[in-house]
């Protein structure tokens, strides 16, 4: 019942943040330079053409006004129409999240892989020349930002050994049959490999790129909480019952000490998500983050808007998911 | 594990001093710019475009790194962008350190309804994604140098609150702090002189990270195009220009590629050694 | 033929000063042999030497652990581990730390037989059940579902002991299995280990600083002092007249229950200088390891 009370609560708390994040984003880009409605029409356009659009998106409105208007629409789930395309944000962005969505999880899971491993093998090898290594790659790889390691990865593997794609989401001449906009996801399913081949290929190195600075940080955080396991009474018990190193780091160690490193990695992953936007950027990747910036650029303020709110939304989300995965990890928790 | 703890410790050192080095070098270049630097940096000559750098044929003797497609001096520029660099991680950092600090120190000090507000504002600037809005307030601001300090200030004040406030409550629990009350002291004055010295360490070591990272985000702006209005050459500008004749031109790309490289991860192991040095365990 | 014969074994800090100095002793199957000493004196060290879990700030610089007519320092570590994994177990000291927090008790208890043993699962949980049963508790099915942090200290240290007899070793190192209980707990703790040692005819090598424990469990004991023996008898002729003046002091300070006007007698000075310069001697002698 406890249980109940704290979700409740923390959906509360959400709410608030989301919409202090939906006041703030909304008052500073109406006070950006620059007039959106001017930008669209074309050169030549007449005086009445632009009064009667600015209308249209209610931009002559007092701000206050401009802002419930807005909220009421949010209400509906409307959450107003791009001034660049015309359409709908709402659609827009749901359009674009799958692509976002897919680089992230895929980044999520090269991070763990790759931090994993640095931190059983450190583990495992502790003491020697190999932790040494192992501490040493990680501390570079945590001291470098994504966008960096997106440049790095670019000159590397796009131009010295062009082994993956450095542009795109999949190769424009292909022919999609999806219905969602999960690529990776959809071609999996309909069993079509030579797409998703192609998919990951584009994928690999913006995802490569996010996940590595995670990575190090898993690598680090991990490799602490195991060393500081391993000397705990039951992992030597266990060895006196004949197990060798590696069945005693995985069997006991591993799942004790993997729970700490859970929260700070959920922290992590929203950096990760955010990070996207540049990523996506210096890899011209069609996601979520891509759009953003030419929002910006463009002054499309009520995509702007749009996208801001859903990424604190993703944020938000992912903070309460990593929560109740401890809760229900924990089995002291669970039972308390 | 005696052994591997020298080892750490040896390597912990060697880091600080290179980190100190390449950061010292790279003072030297941004302070004497216009002497050291061998050509002007904003001089175009077309037919002398694309010329690679020095150890490659084709080269032109004085160009050492190579010249990008409107044929301007790579190092002369690299060495000018410097400045930028320098400048911005020097300003942003100490600013957004102050305020960051400050904001924590109070928060966490004097809790009750100040650190229930400031508590708040956190929650909510950490669910802003931080490109995306640093993006949004230059667009705001409108280029130029005080923008980005400004934007990079409002976006990672929280990066320094966060921590401080932690520390600042924990300290404020320990009982030197109640004998300083009881001797009469003012809450700010114990703020000041009981506090402040203990949270130091973590504020110094908070404080390079923070530089390196103004300099990274000085450079993403640049790359979106969004810097300085000026011709002045930025790092991140030419890694932008740079990106475009990747296959014709890889130079210039790659050397204010390593250049930033190098100086973020100088930044991050400065803080990392200080850390090192600051810590009891180790000493 | 003794089933552990250890013989001069010394051990030290690495790059430090020695813990175990030149130790000797024979524990013959069934037997119970005790290691009585205060703090530091390395009765533990010598139950982790065996059983091959020193830590890795500890080195051994000399000697033989001869367990069931084999040198467990000559062997690779490998056969090692599968040796000792087969023929010993361990009851440790504290059960609020020593058993897993994220698993259940069940498989804490069968997990060696399956994996290393090769029982099959079925097979594994009767034993357990059995055993738990043997430790007097009831409900063993509910108990095998439950997680340590569900329950108490004493029955946690009741499902350590039926563990360390789930694979019928030859020998198990108790290493102060009653310490970390409840005085009141601490009896019916000793009558167990005491009872099924007998049932189960294992060789144990029994930790503890407390003389009286000695007296109702073991048949014989090692004195040690800053990682010297000093002495090694029979229970029996310890208890009627002990050899050395340390171990005399040791009977004498402890208390006296049935005549508290006797007061505490802590250790003489005269005795503590006099065993302290046995140490120093066997050190400026030490041709040992």
């Amino acid at each position: 019942m406890p249980f109940l009370r704290i979700l409740v609560l923390r959906l509360l708390t959400t709410v608030l943040t989301l919409a202090g994040v939906a006041v703030i984003v909304f008052f500073v880009i109406r006070v950006v330079p620059g007039n959106p409605i001017a930008m669209m029409l074309p050169p030549g356009a007449t005086e009445e053409d632009v009064a009667r659009l600015t209308a249209l998106y209610g931009l002559d409105k007092p701000l206050l006004t401009q802002f419930g208007i807005w909220v009421a629409g949010v209400m509906q789930g409307d959450f107003g129409t791009s001034i660049t395309t015309r359409q709908p944000v709402l659609d827009l962005v749901l359009g674009r999240l799958p692509a976002t969505l897919e680089l992230s999880i895929m980044a999520l899971v090269m991070a763990m892989i790759l931090g994993g491993a640095a931190a059983l093998t450190g583990t495992r090898y502790r003491g020697g020349r190999t932790e040494g290594a192992i501490d040493v790659a990680n501390g570079m790889a945590l001291s470098v930002p994504d966008f960096l390691w997106g440049l790095v990865l670019i000159l590397v593997f796009g131009v010295l050994v062009p082994v993956f794609h450095i542009s795109g989401r999949v190769t424009p001449s292909l022919e999609l049959p999806f219905t969602t906009d999960f690529y990776l996801f959809e071609s999996l399913v309909r069993l079509r490999l030579d797409l998703w081949a192609d998919i990951v290929s584009h994928m690999f190195m913006p995802a490569l790129a996010l996940a590595i600075p995670l990575a190090a940080i898993i690598g680090q955080l991990l490799k602490q909480s195991l060393k500081e396991t391993m000397n705990l009474d039951y992992v030597t018990l266990a060895r006196t019952k004949g197990y060798g190193e590696s069945r005693v780091i995985l069997r006991e160690a591993l799942r004790n000490a993997a729970l700490p490193t859970l929260t700070l990695v959920g922290v992590q992953f929203t950096f990760l998500i955010g990070g996207t936007v540049i990523i996506e950027r210096l890899f011209s990747y069609e996601g979520l983050g891509n759009m953003a910036i030419d929002a910006v650029i463009n002054r499309d303020l009520p995509l702007i808007q749009g996208i801001v709110i859903l990424f604190a939304a993703i944020f938000t989300a992912v903070n309460l998911v990593v929560d109740l995965l401890y809760a229900v990890l924990n089995p002291r928790l669970r039972h308390a | 594990m005696l052994d591997g703890r020298s080892m750490v410790r040896r390597r912990a050192g060697a880091r600080l001093w290179l980190s100190a080095l390449w950061l010292g070098l790279l003072c030297l270049a941004a302070l004497l710019a216009p002497w050291v630097a061998p050509k002007d940096p904003l001089a175009q000559d077309l037919f002398l475009g694309r010329l690679p750098p020095f150890w490659v044929q084709g080269a032109e003797p004085g160009y050492w790194l190579g010249t990008d497609s409107l044929g301007r001096d790579v190092l002369s520029r690299i060495v000018h962008g410097a400045r930028v660099a320098l400048m911005v991680a020097l300003v942003a950092g100490t600013v957004t350190c102050l305020v960051g600090a400050t904001l924590g120190l109070l928060a966490g000090f004097l809790r009750g309804w100040v650190d229930m507000v400031i508590s708040r504002l956190i929650d909510i600037w950490m669910a802003f994604p931080p490109v995306l809005f640093s993006i949004l307030l230059i667009a705001v601001l409108g280029p130029g140098l005080w923008s980005i300090i400004i934007a990079i200030v409002v976006i990672d004040w929280t990066r320094f609150a966060r921590v401080v406030r932690a520390e600042a409550m924990a300290q404020g629990a320990m009982d030197y702090v109640a004998s300083a009350r009881v001797a009469g002291r003012g809450r700010i004055g114990t703020m000041l002189r009981e506090i402040l010295p203990n949270v130091l360490p973590t504020i110094v070591v908070l404080l390079t990270l923070e530089m390196g990272i103004a300099v990274i985000v000085e450079a993403i702006l640049s790359f979106v195009n969004l810097s300085i209005s000026t011709d002045d050459p930025t790092w991140g500008g030419m890694i932008s220009e740079g990106r475009t004749s990747i296959h014709q031109a890889w130079w210039v790309l790659v050397f204010p590629l390593v250049t930033l490289f190098l100086t973020v991860l100088s930044f991050s192991q400065l803080g990392e050694g200080l850390k090192d040095r600051f810590d009891p365990v180790l000493r | 033929m003794s089933f552990l014969s250890i013989r001069n074994l010394s051990v030290r800090l690495r790059k430090g000063p020695p813990l175990l100095r030149a130790v000797s002793l024979e524990v013959a199957a069934a037997q119970v042999h005790g290691l009585v000493g205060e703090s530091g004196a390395g009765k533990s060290m010598i139950g982790k030497a065996v059983l091959g879990i020193l830590p890795p700030s500890v080195e051994v610089t000399g000697g033989e652990i001869w367990l069931d007519g084999v040198d467990l320092l000559r062997l690779p570590a490998r056969v090692r581990r599968q040796k000792i994994g087969a023929t010993c177990a361990l009851i440790p000291q504290d059960p609020l730390t020593a058993l897993n927090p994220s698993h259940r008790i069940g498989p804490q208890i069968t997990d060696r037989l399956v994996d290393i043993l090769g029982w099959t699962r079925a097979d594994a949980d009767a034993r357990a059940r059995d055993l738990l049963a043997e430790v007097q508790i009831a409900d063993p099915d509910r108990v095998m579902r439950s997680y340590p942090h569900e329950l108490s200290g004493g029955m946690r240290q009741r499902i350590l002991i039926a563990s360390a007899f789930a694979a019928e070793p030859k020998l198990i190192v108790a290493d102060e299995p009653t310490t970390a209980l409840d005085v009141t707990v601490q009896k019916q703790i000793l009558k167990l280990i005491g009872g099924m040692q007998a049932r189960h005819g294992t060789a144990l090598l029994f930790v503890t600083h407390d003389l009286g424990v000695v007296s109702k469990v073991c048949q014989r004991l090692s004195v040690l002092y800053s990682g010297l023996v000093v002495e090694d008898t029979s229970v029996a002729d310890f208890f009627a007249a002990p050899g050395h003046p340390y171990s005399a002091a040791l009977l004498a300070a402890t208390p006296k229950y049935t005549d508290p006007a006797a007061g505490l007698q802590p250790v003489p000075d005269a005795v503590i200088a006099a065993v302290r310069a046995e140490v120093a001697a066997f050190d400026a002698g030490g041709a040992h390891g």
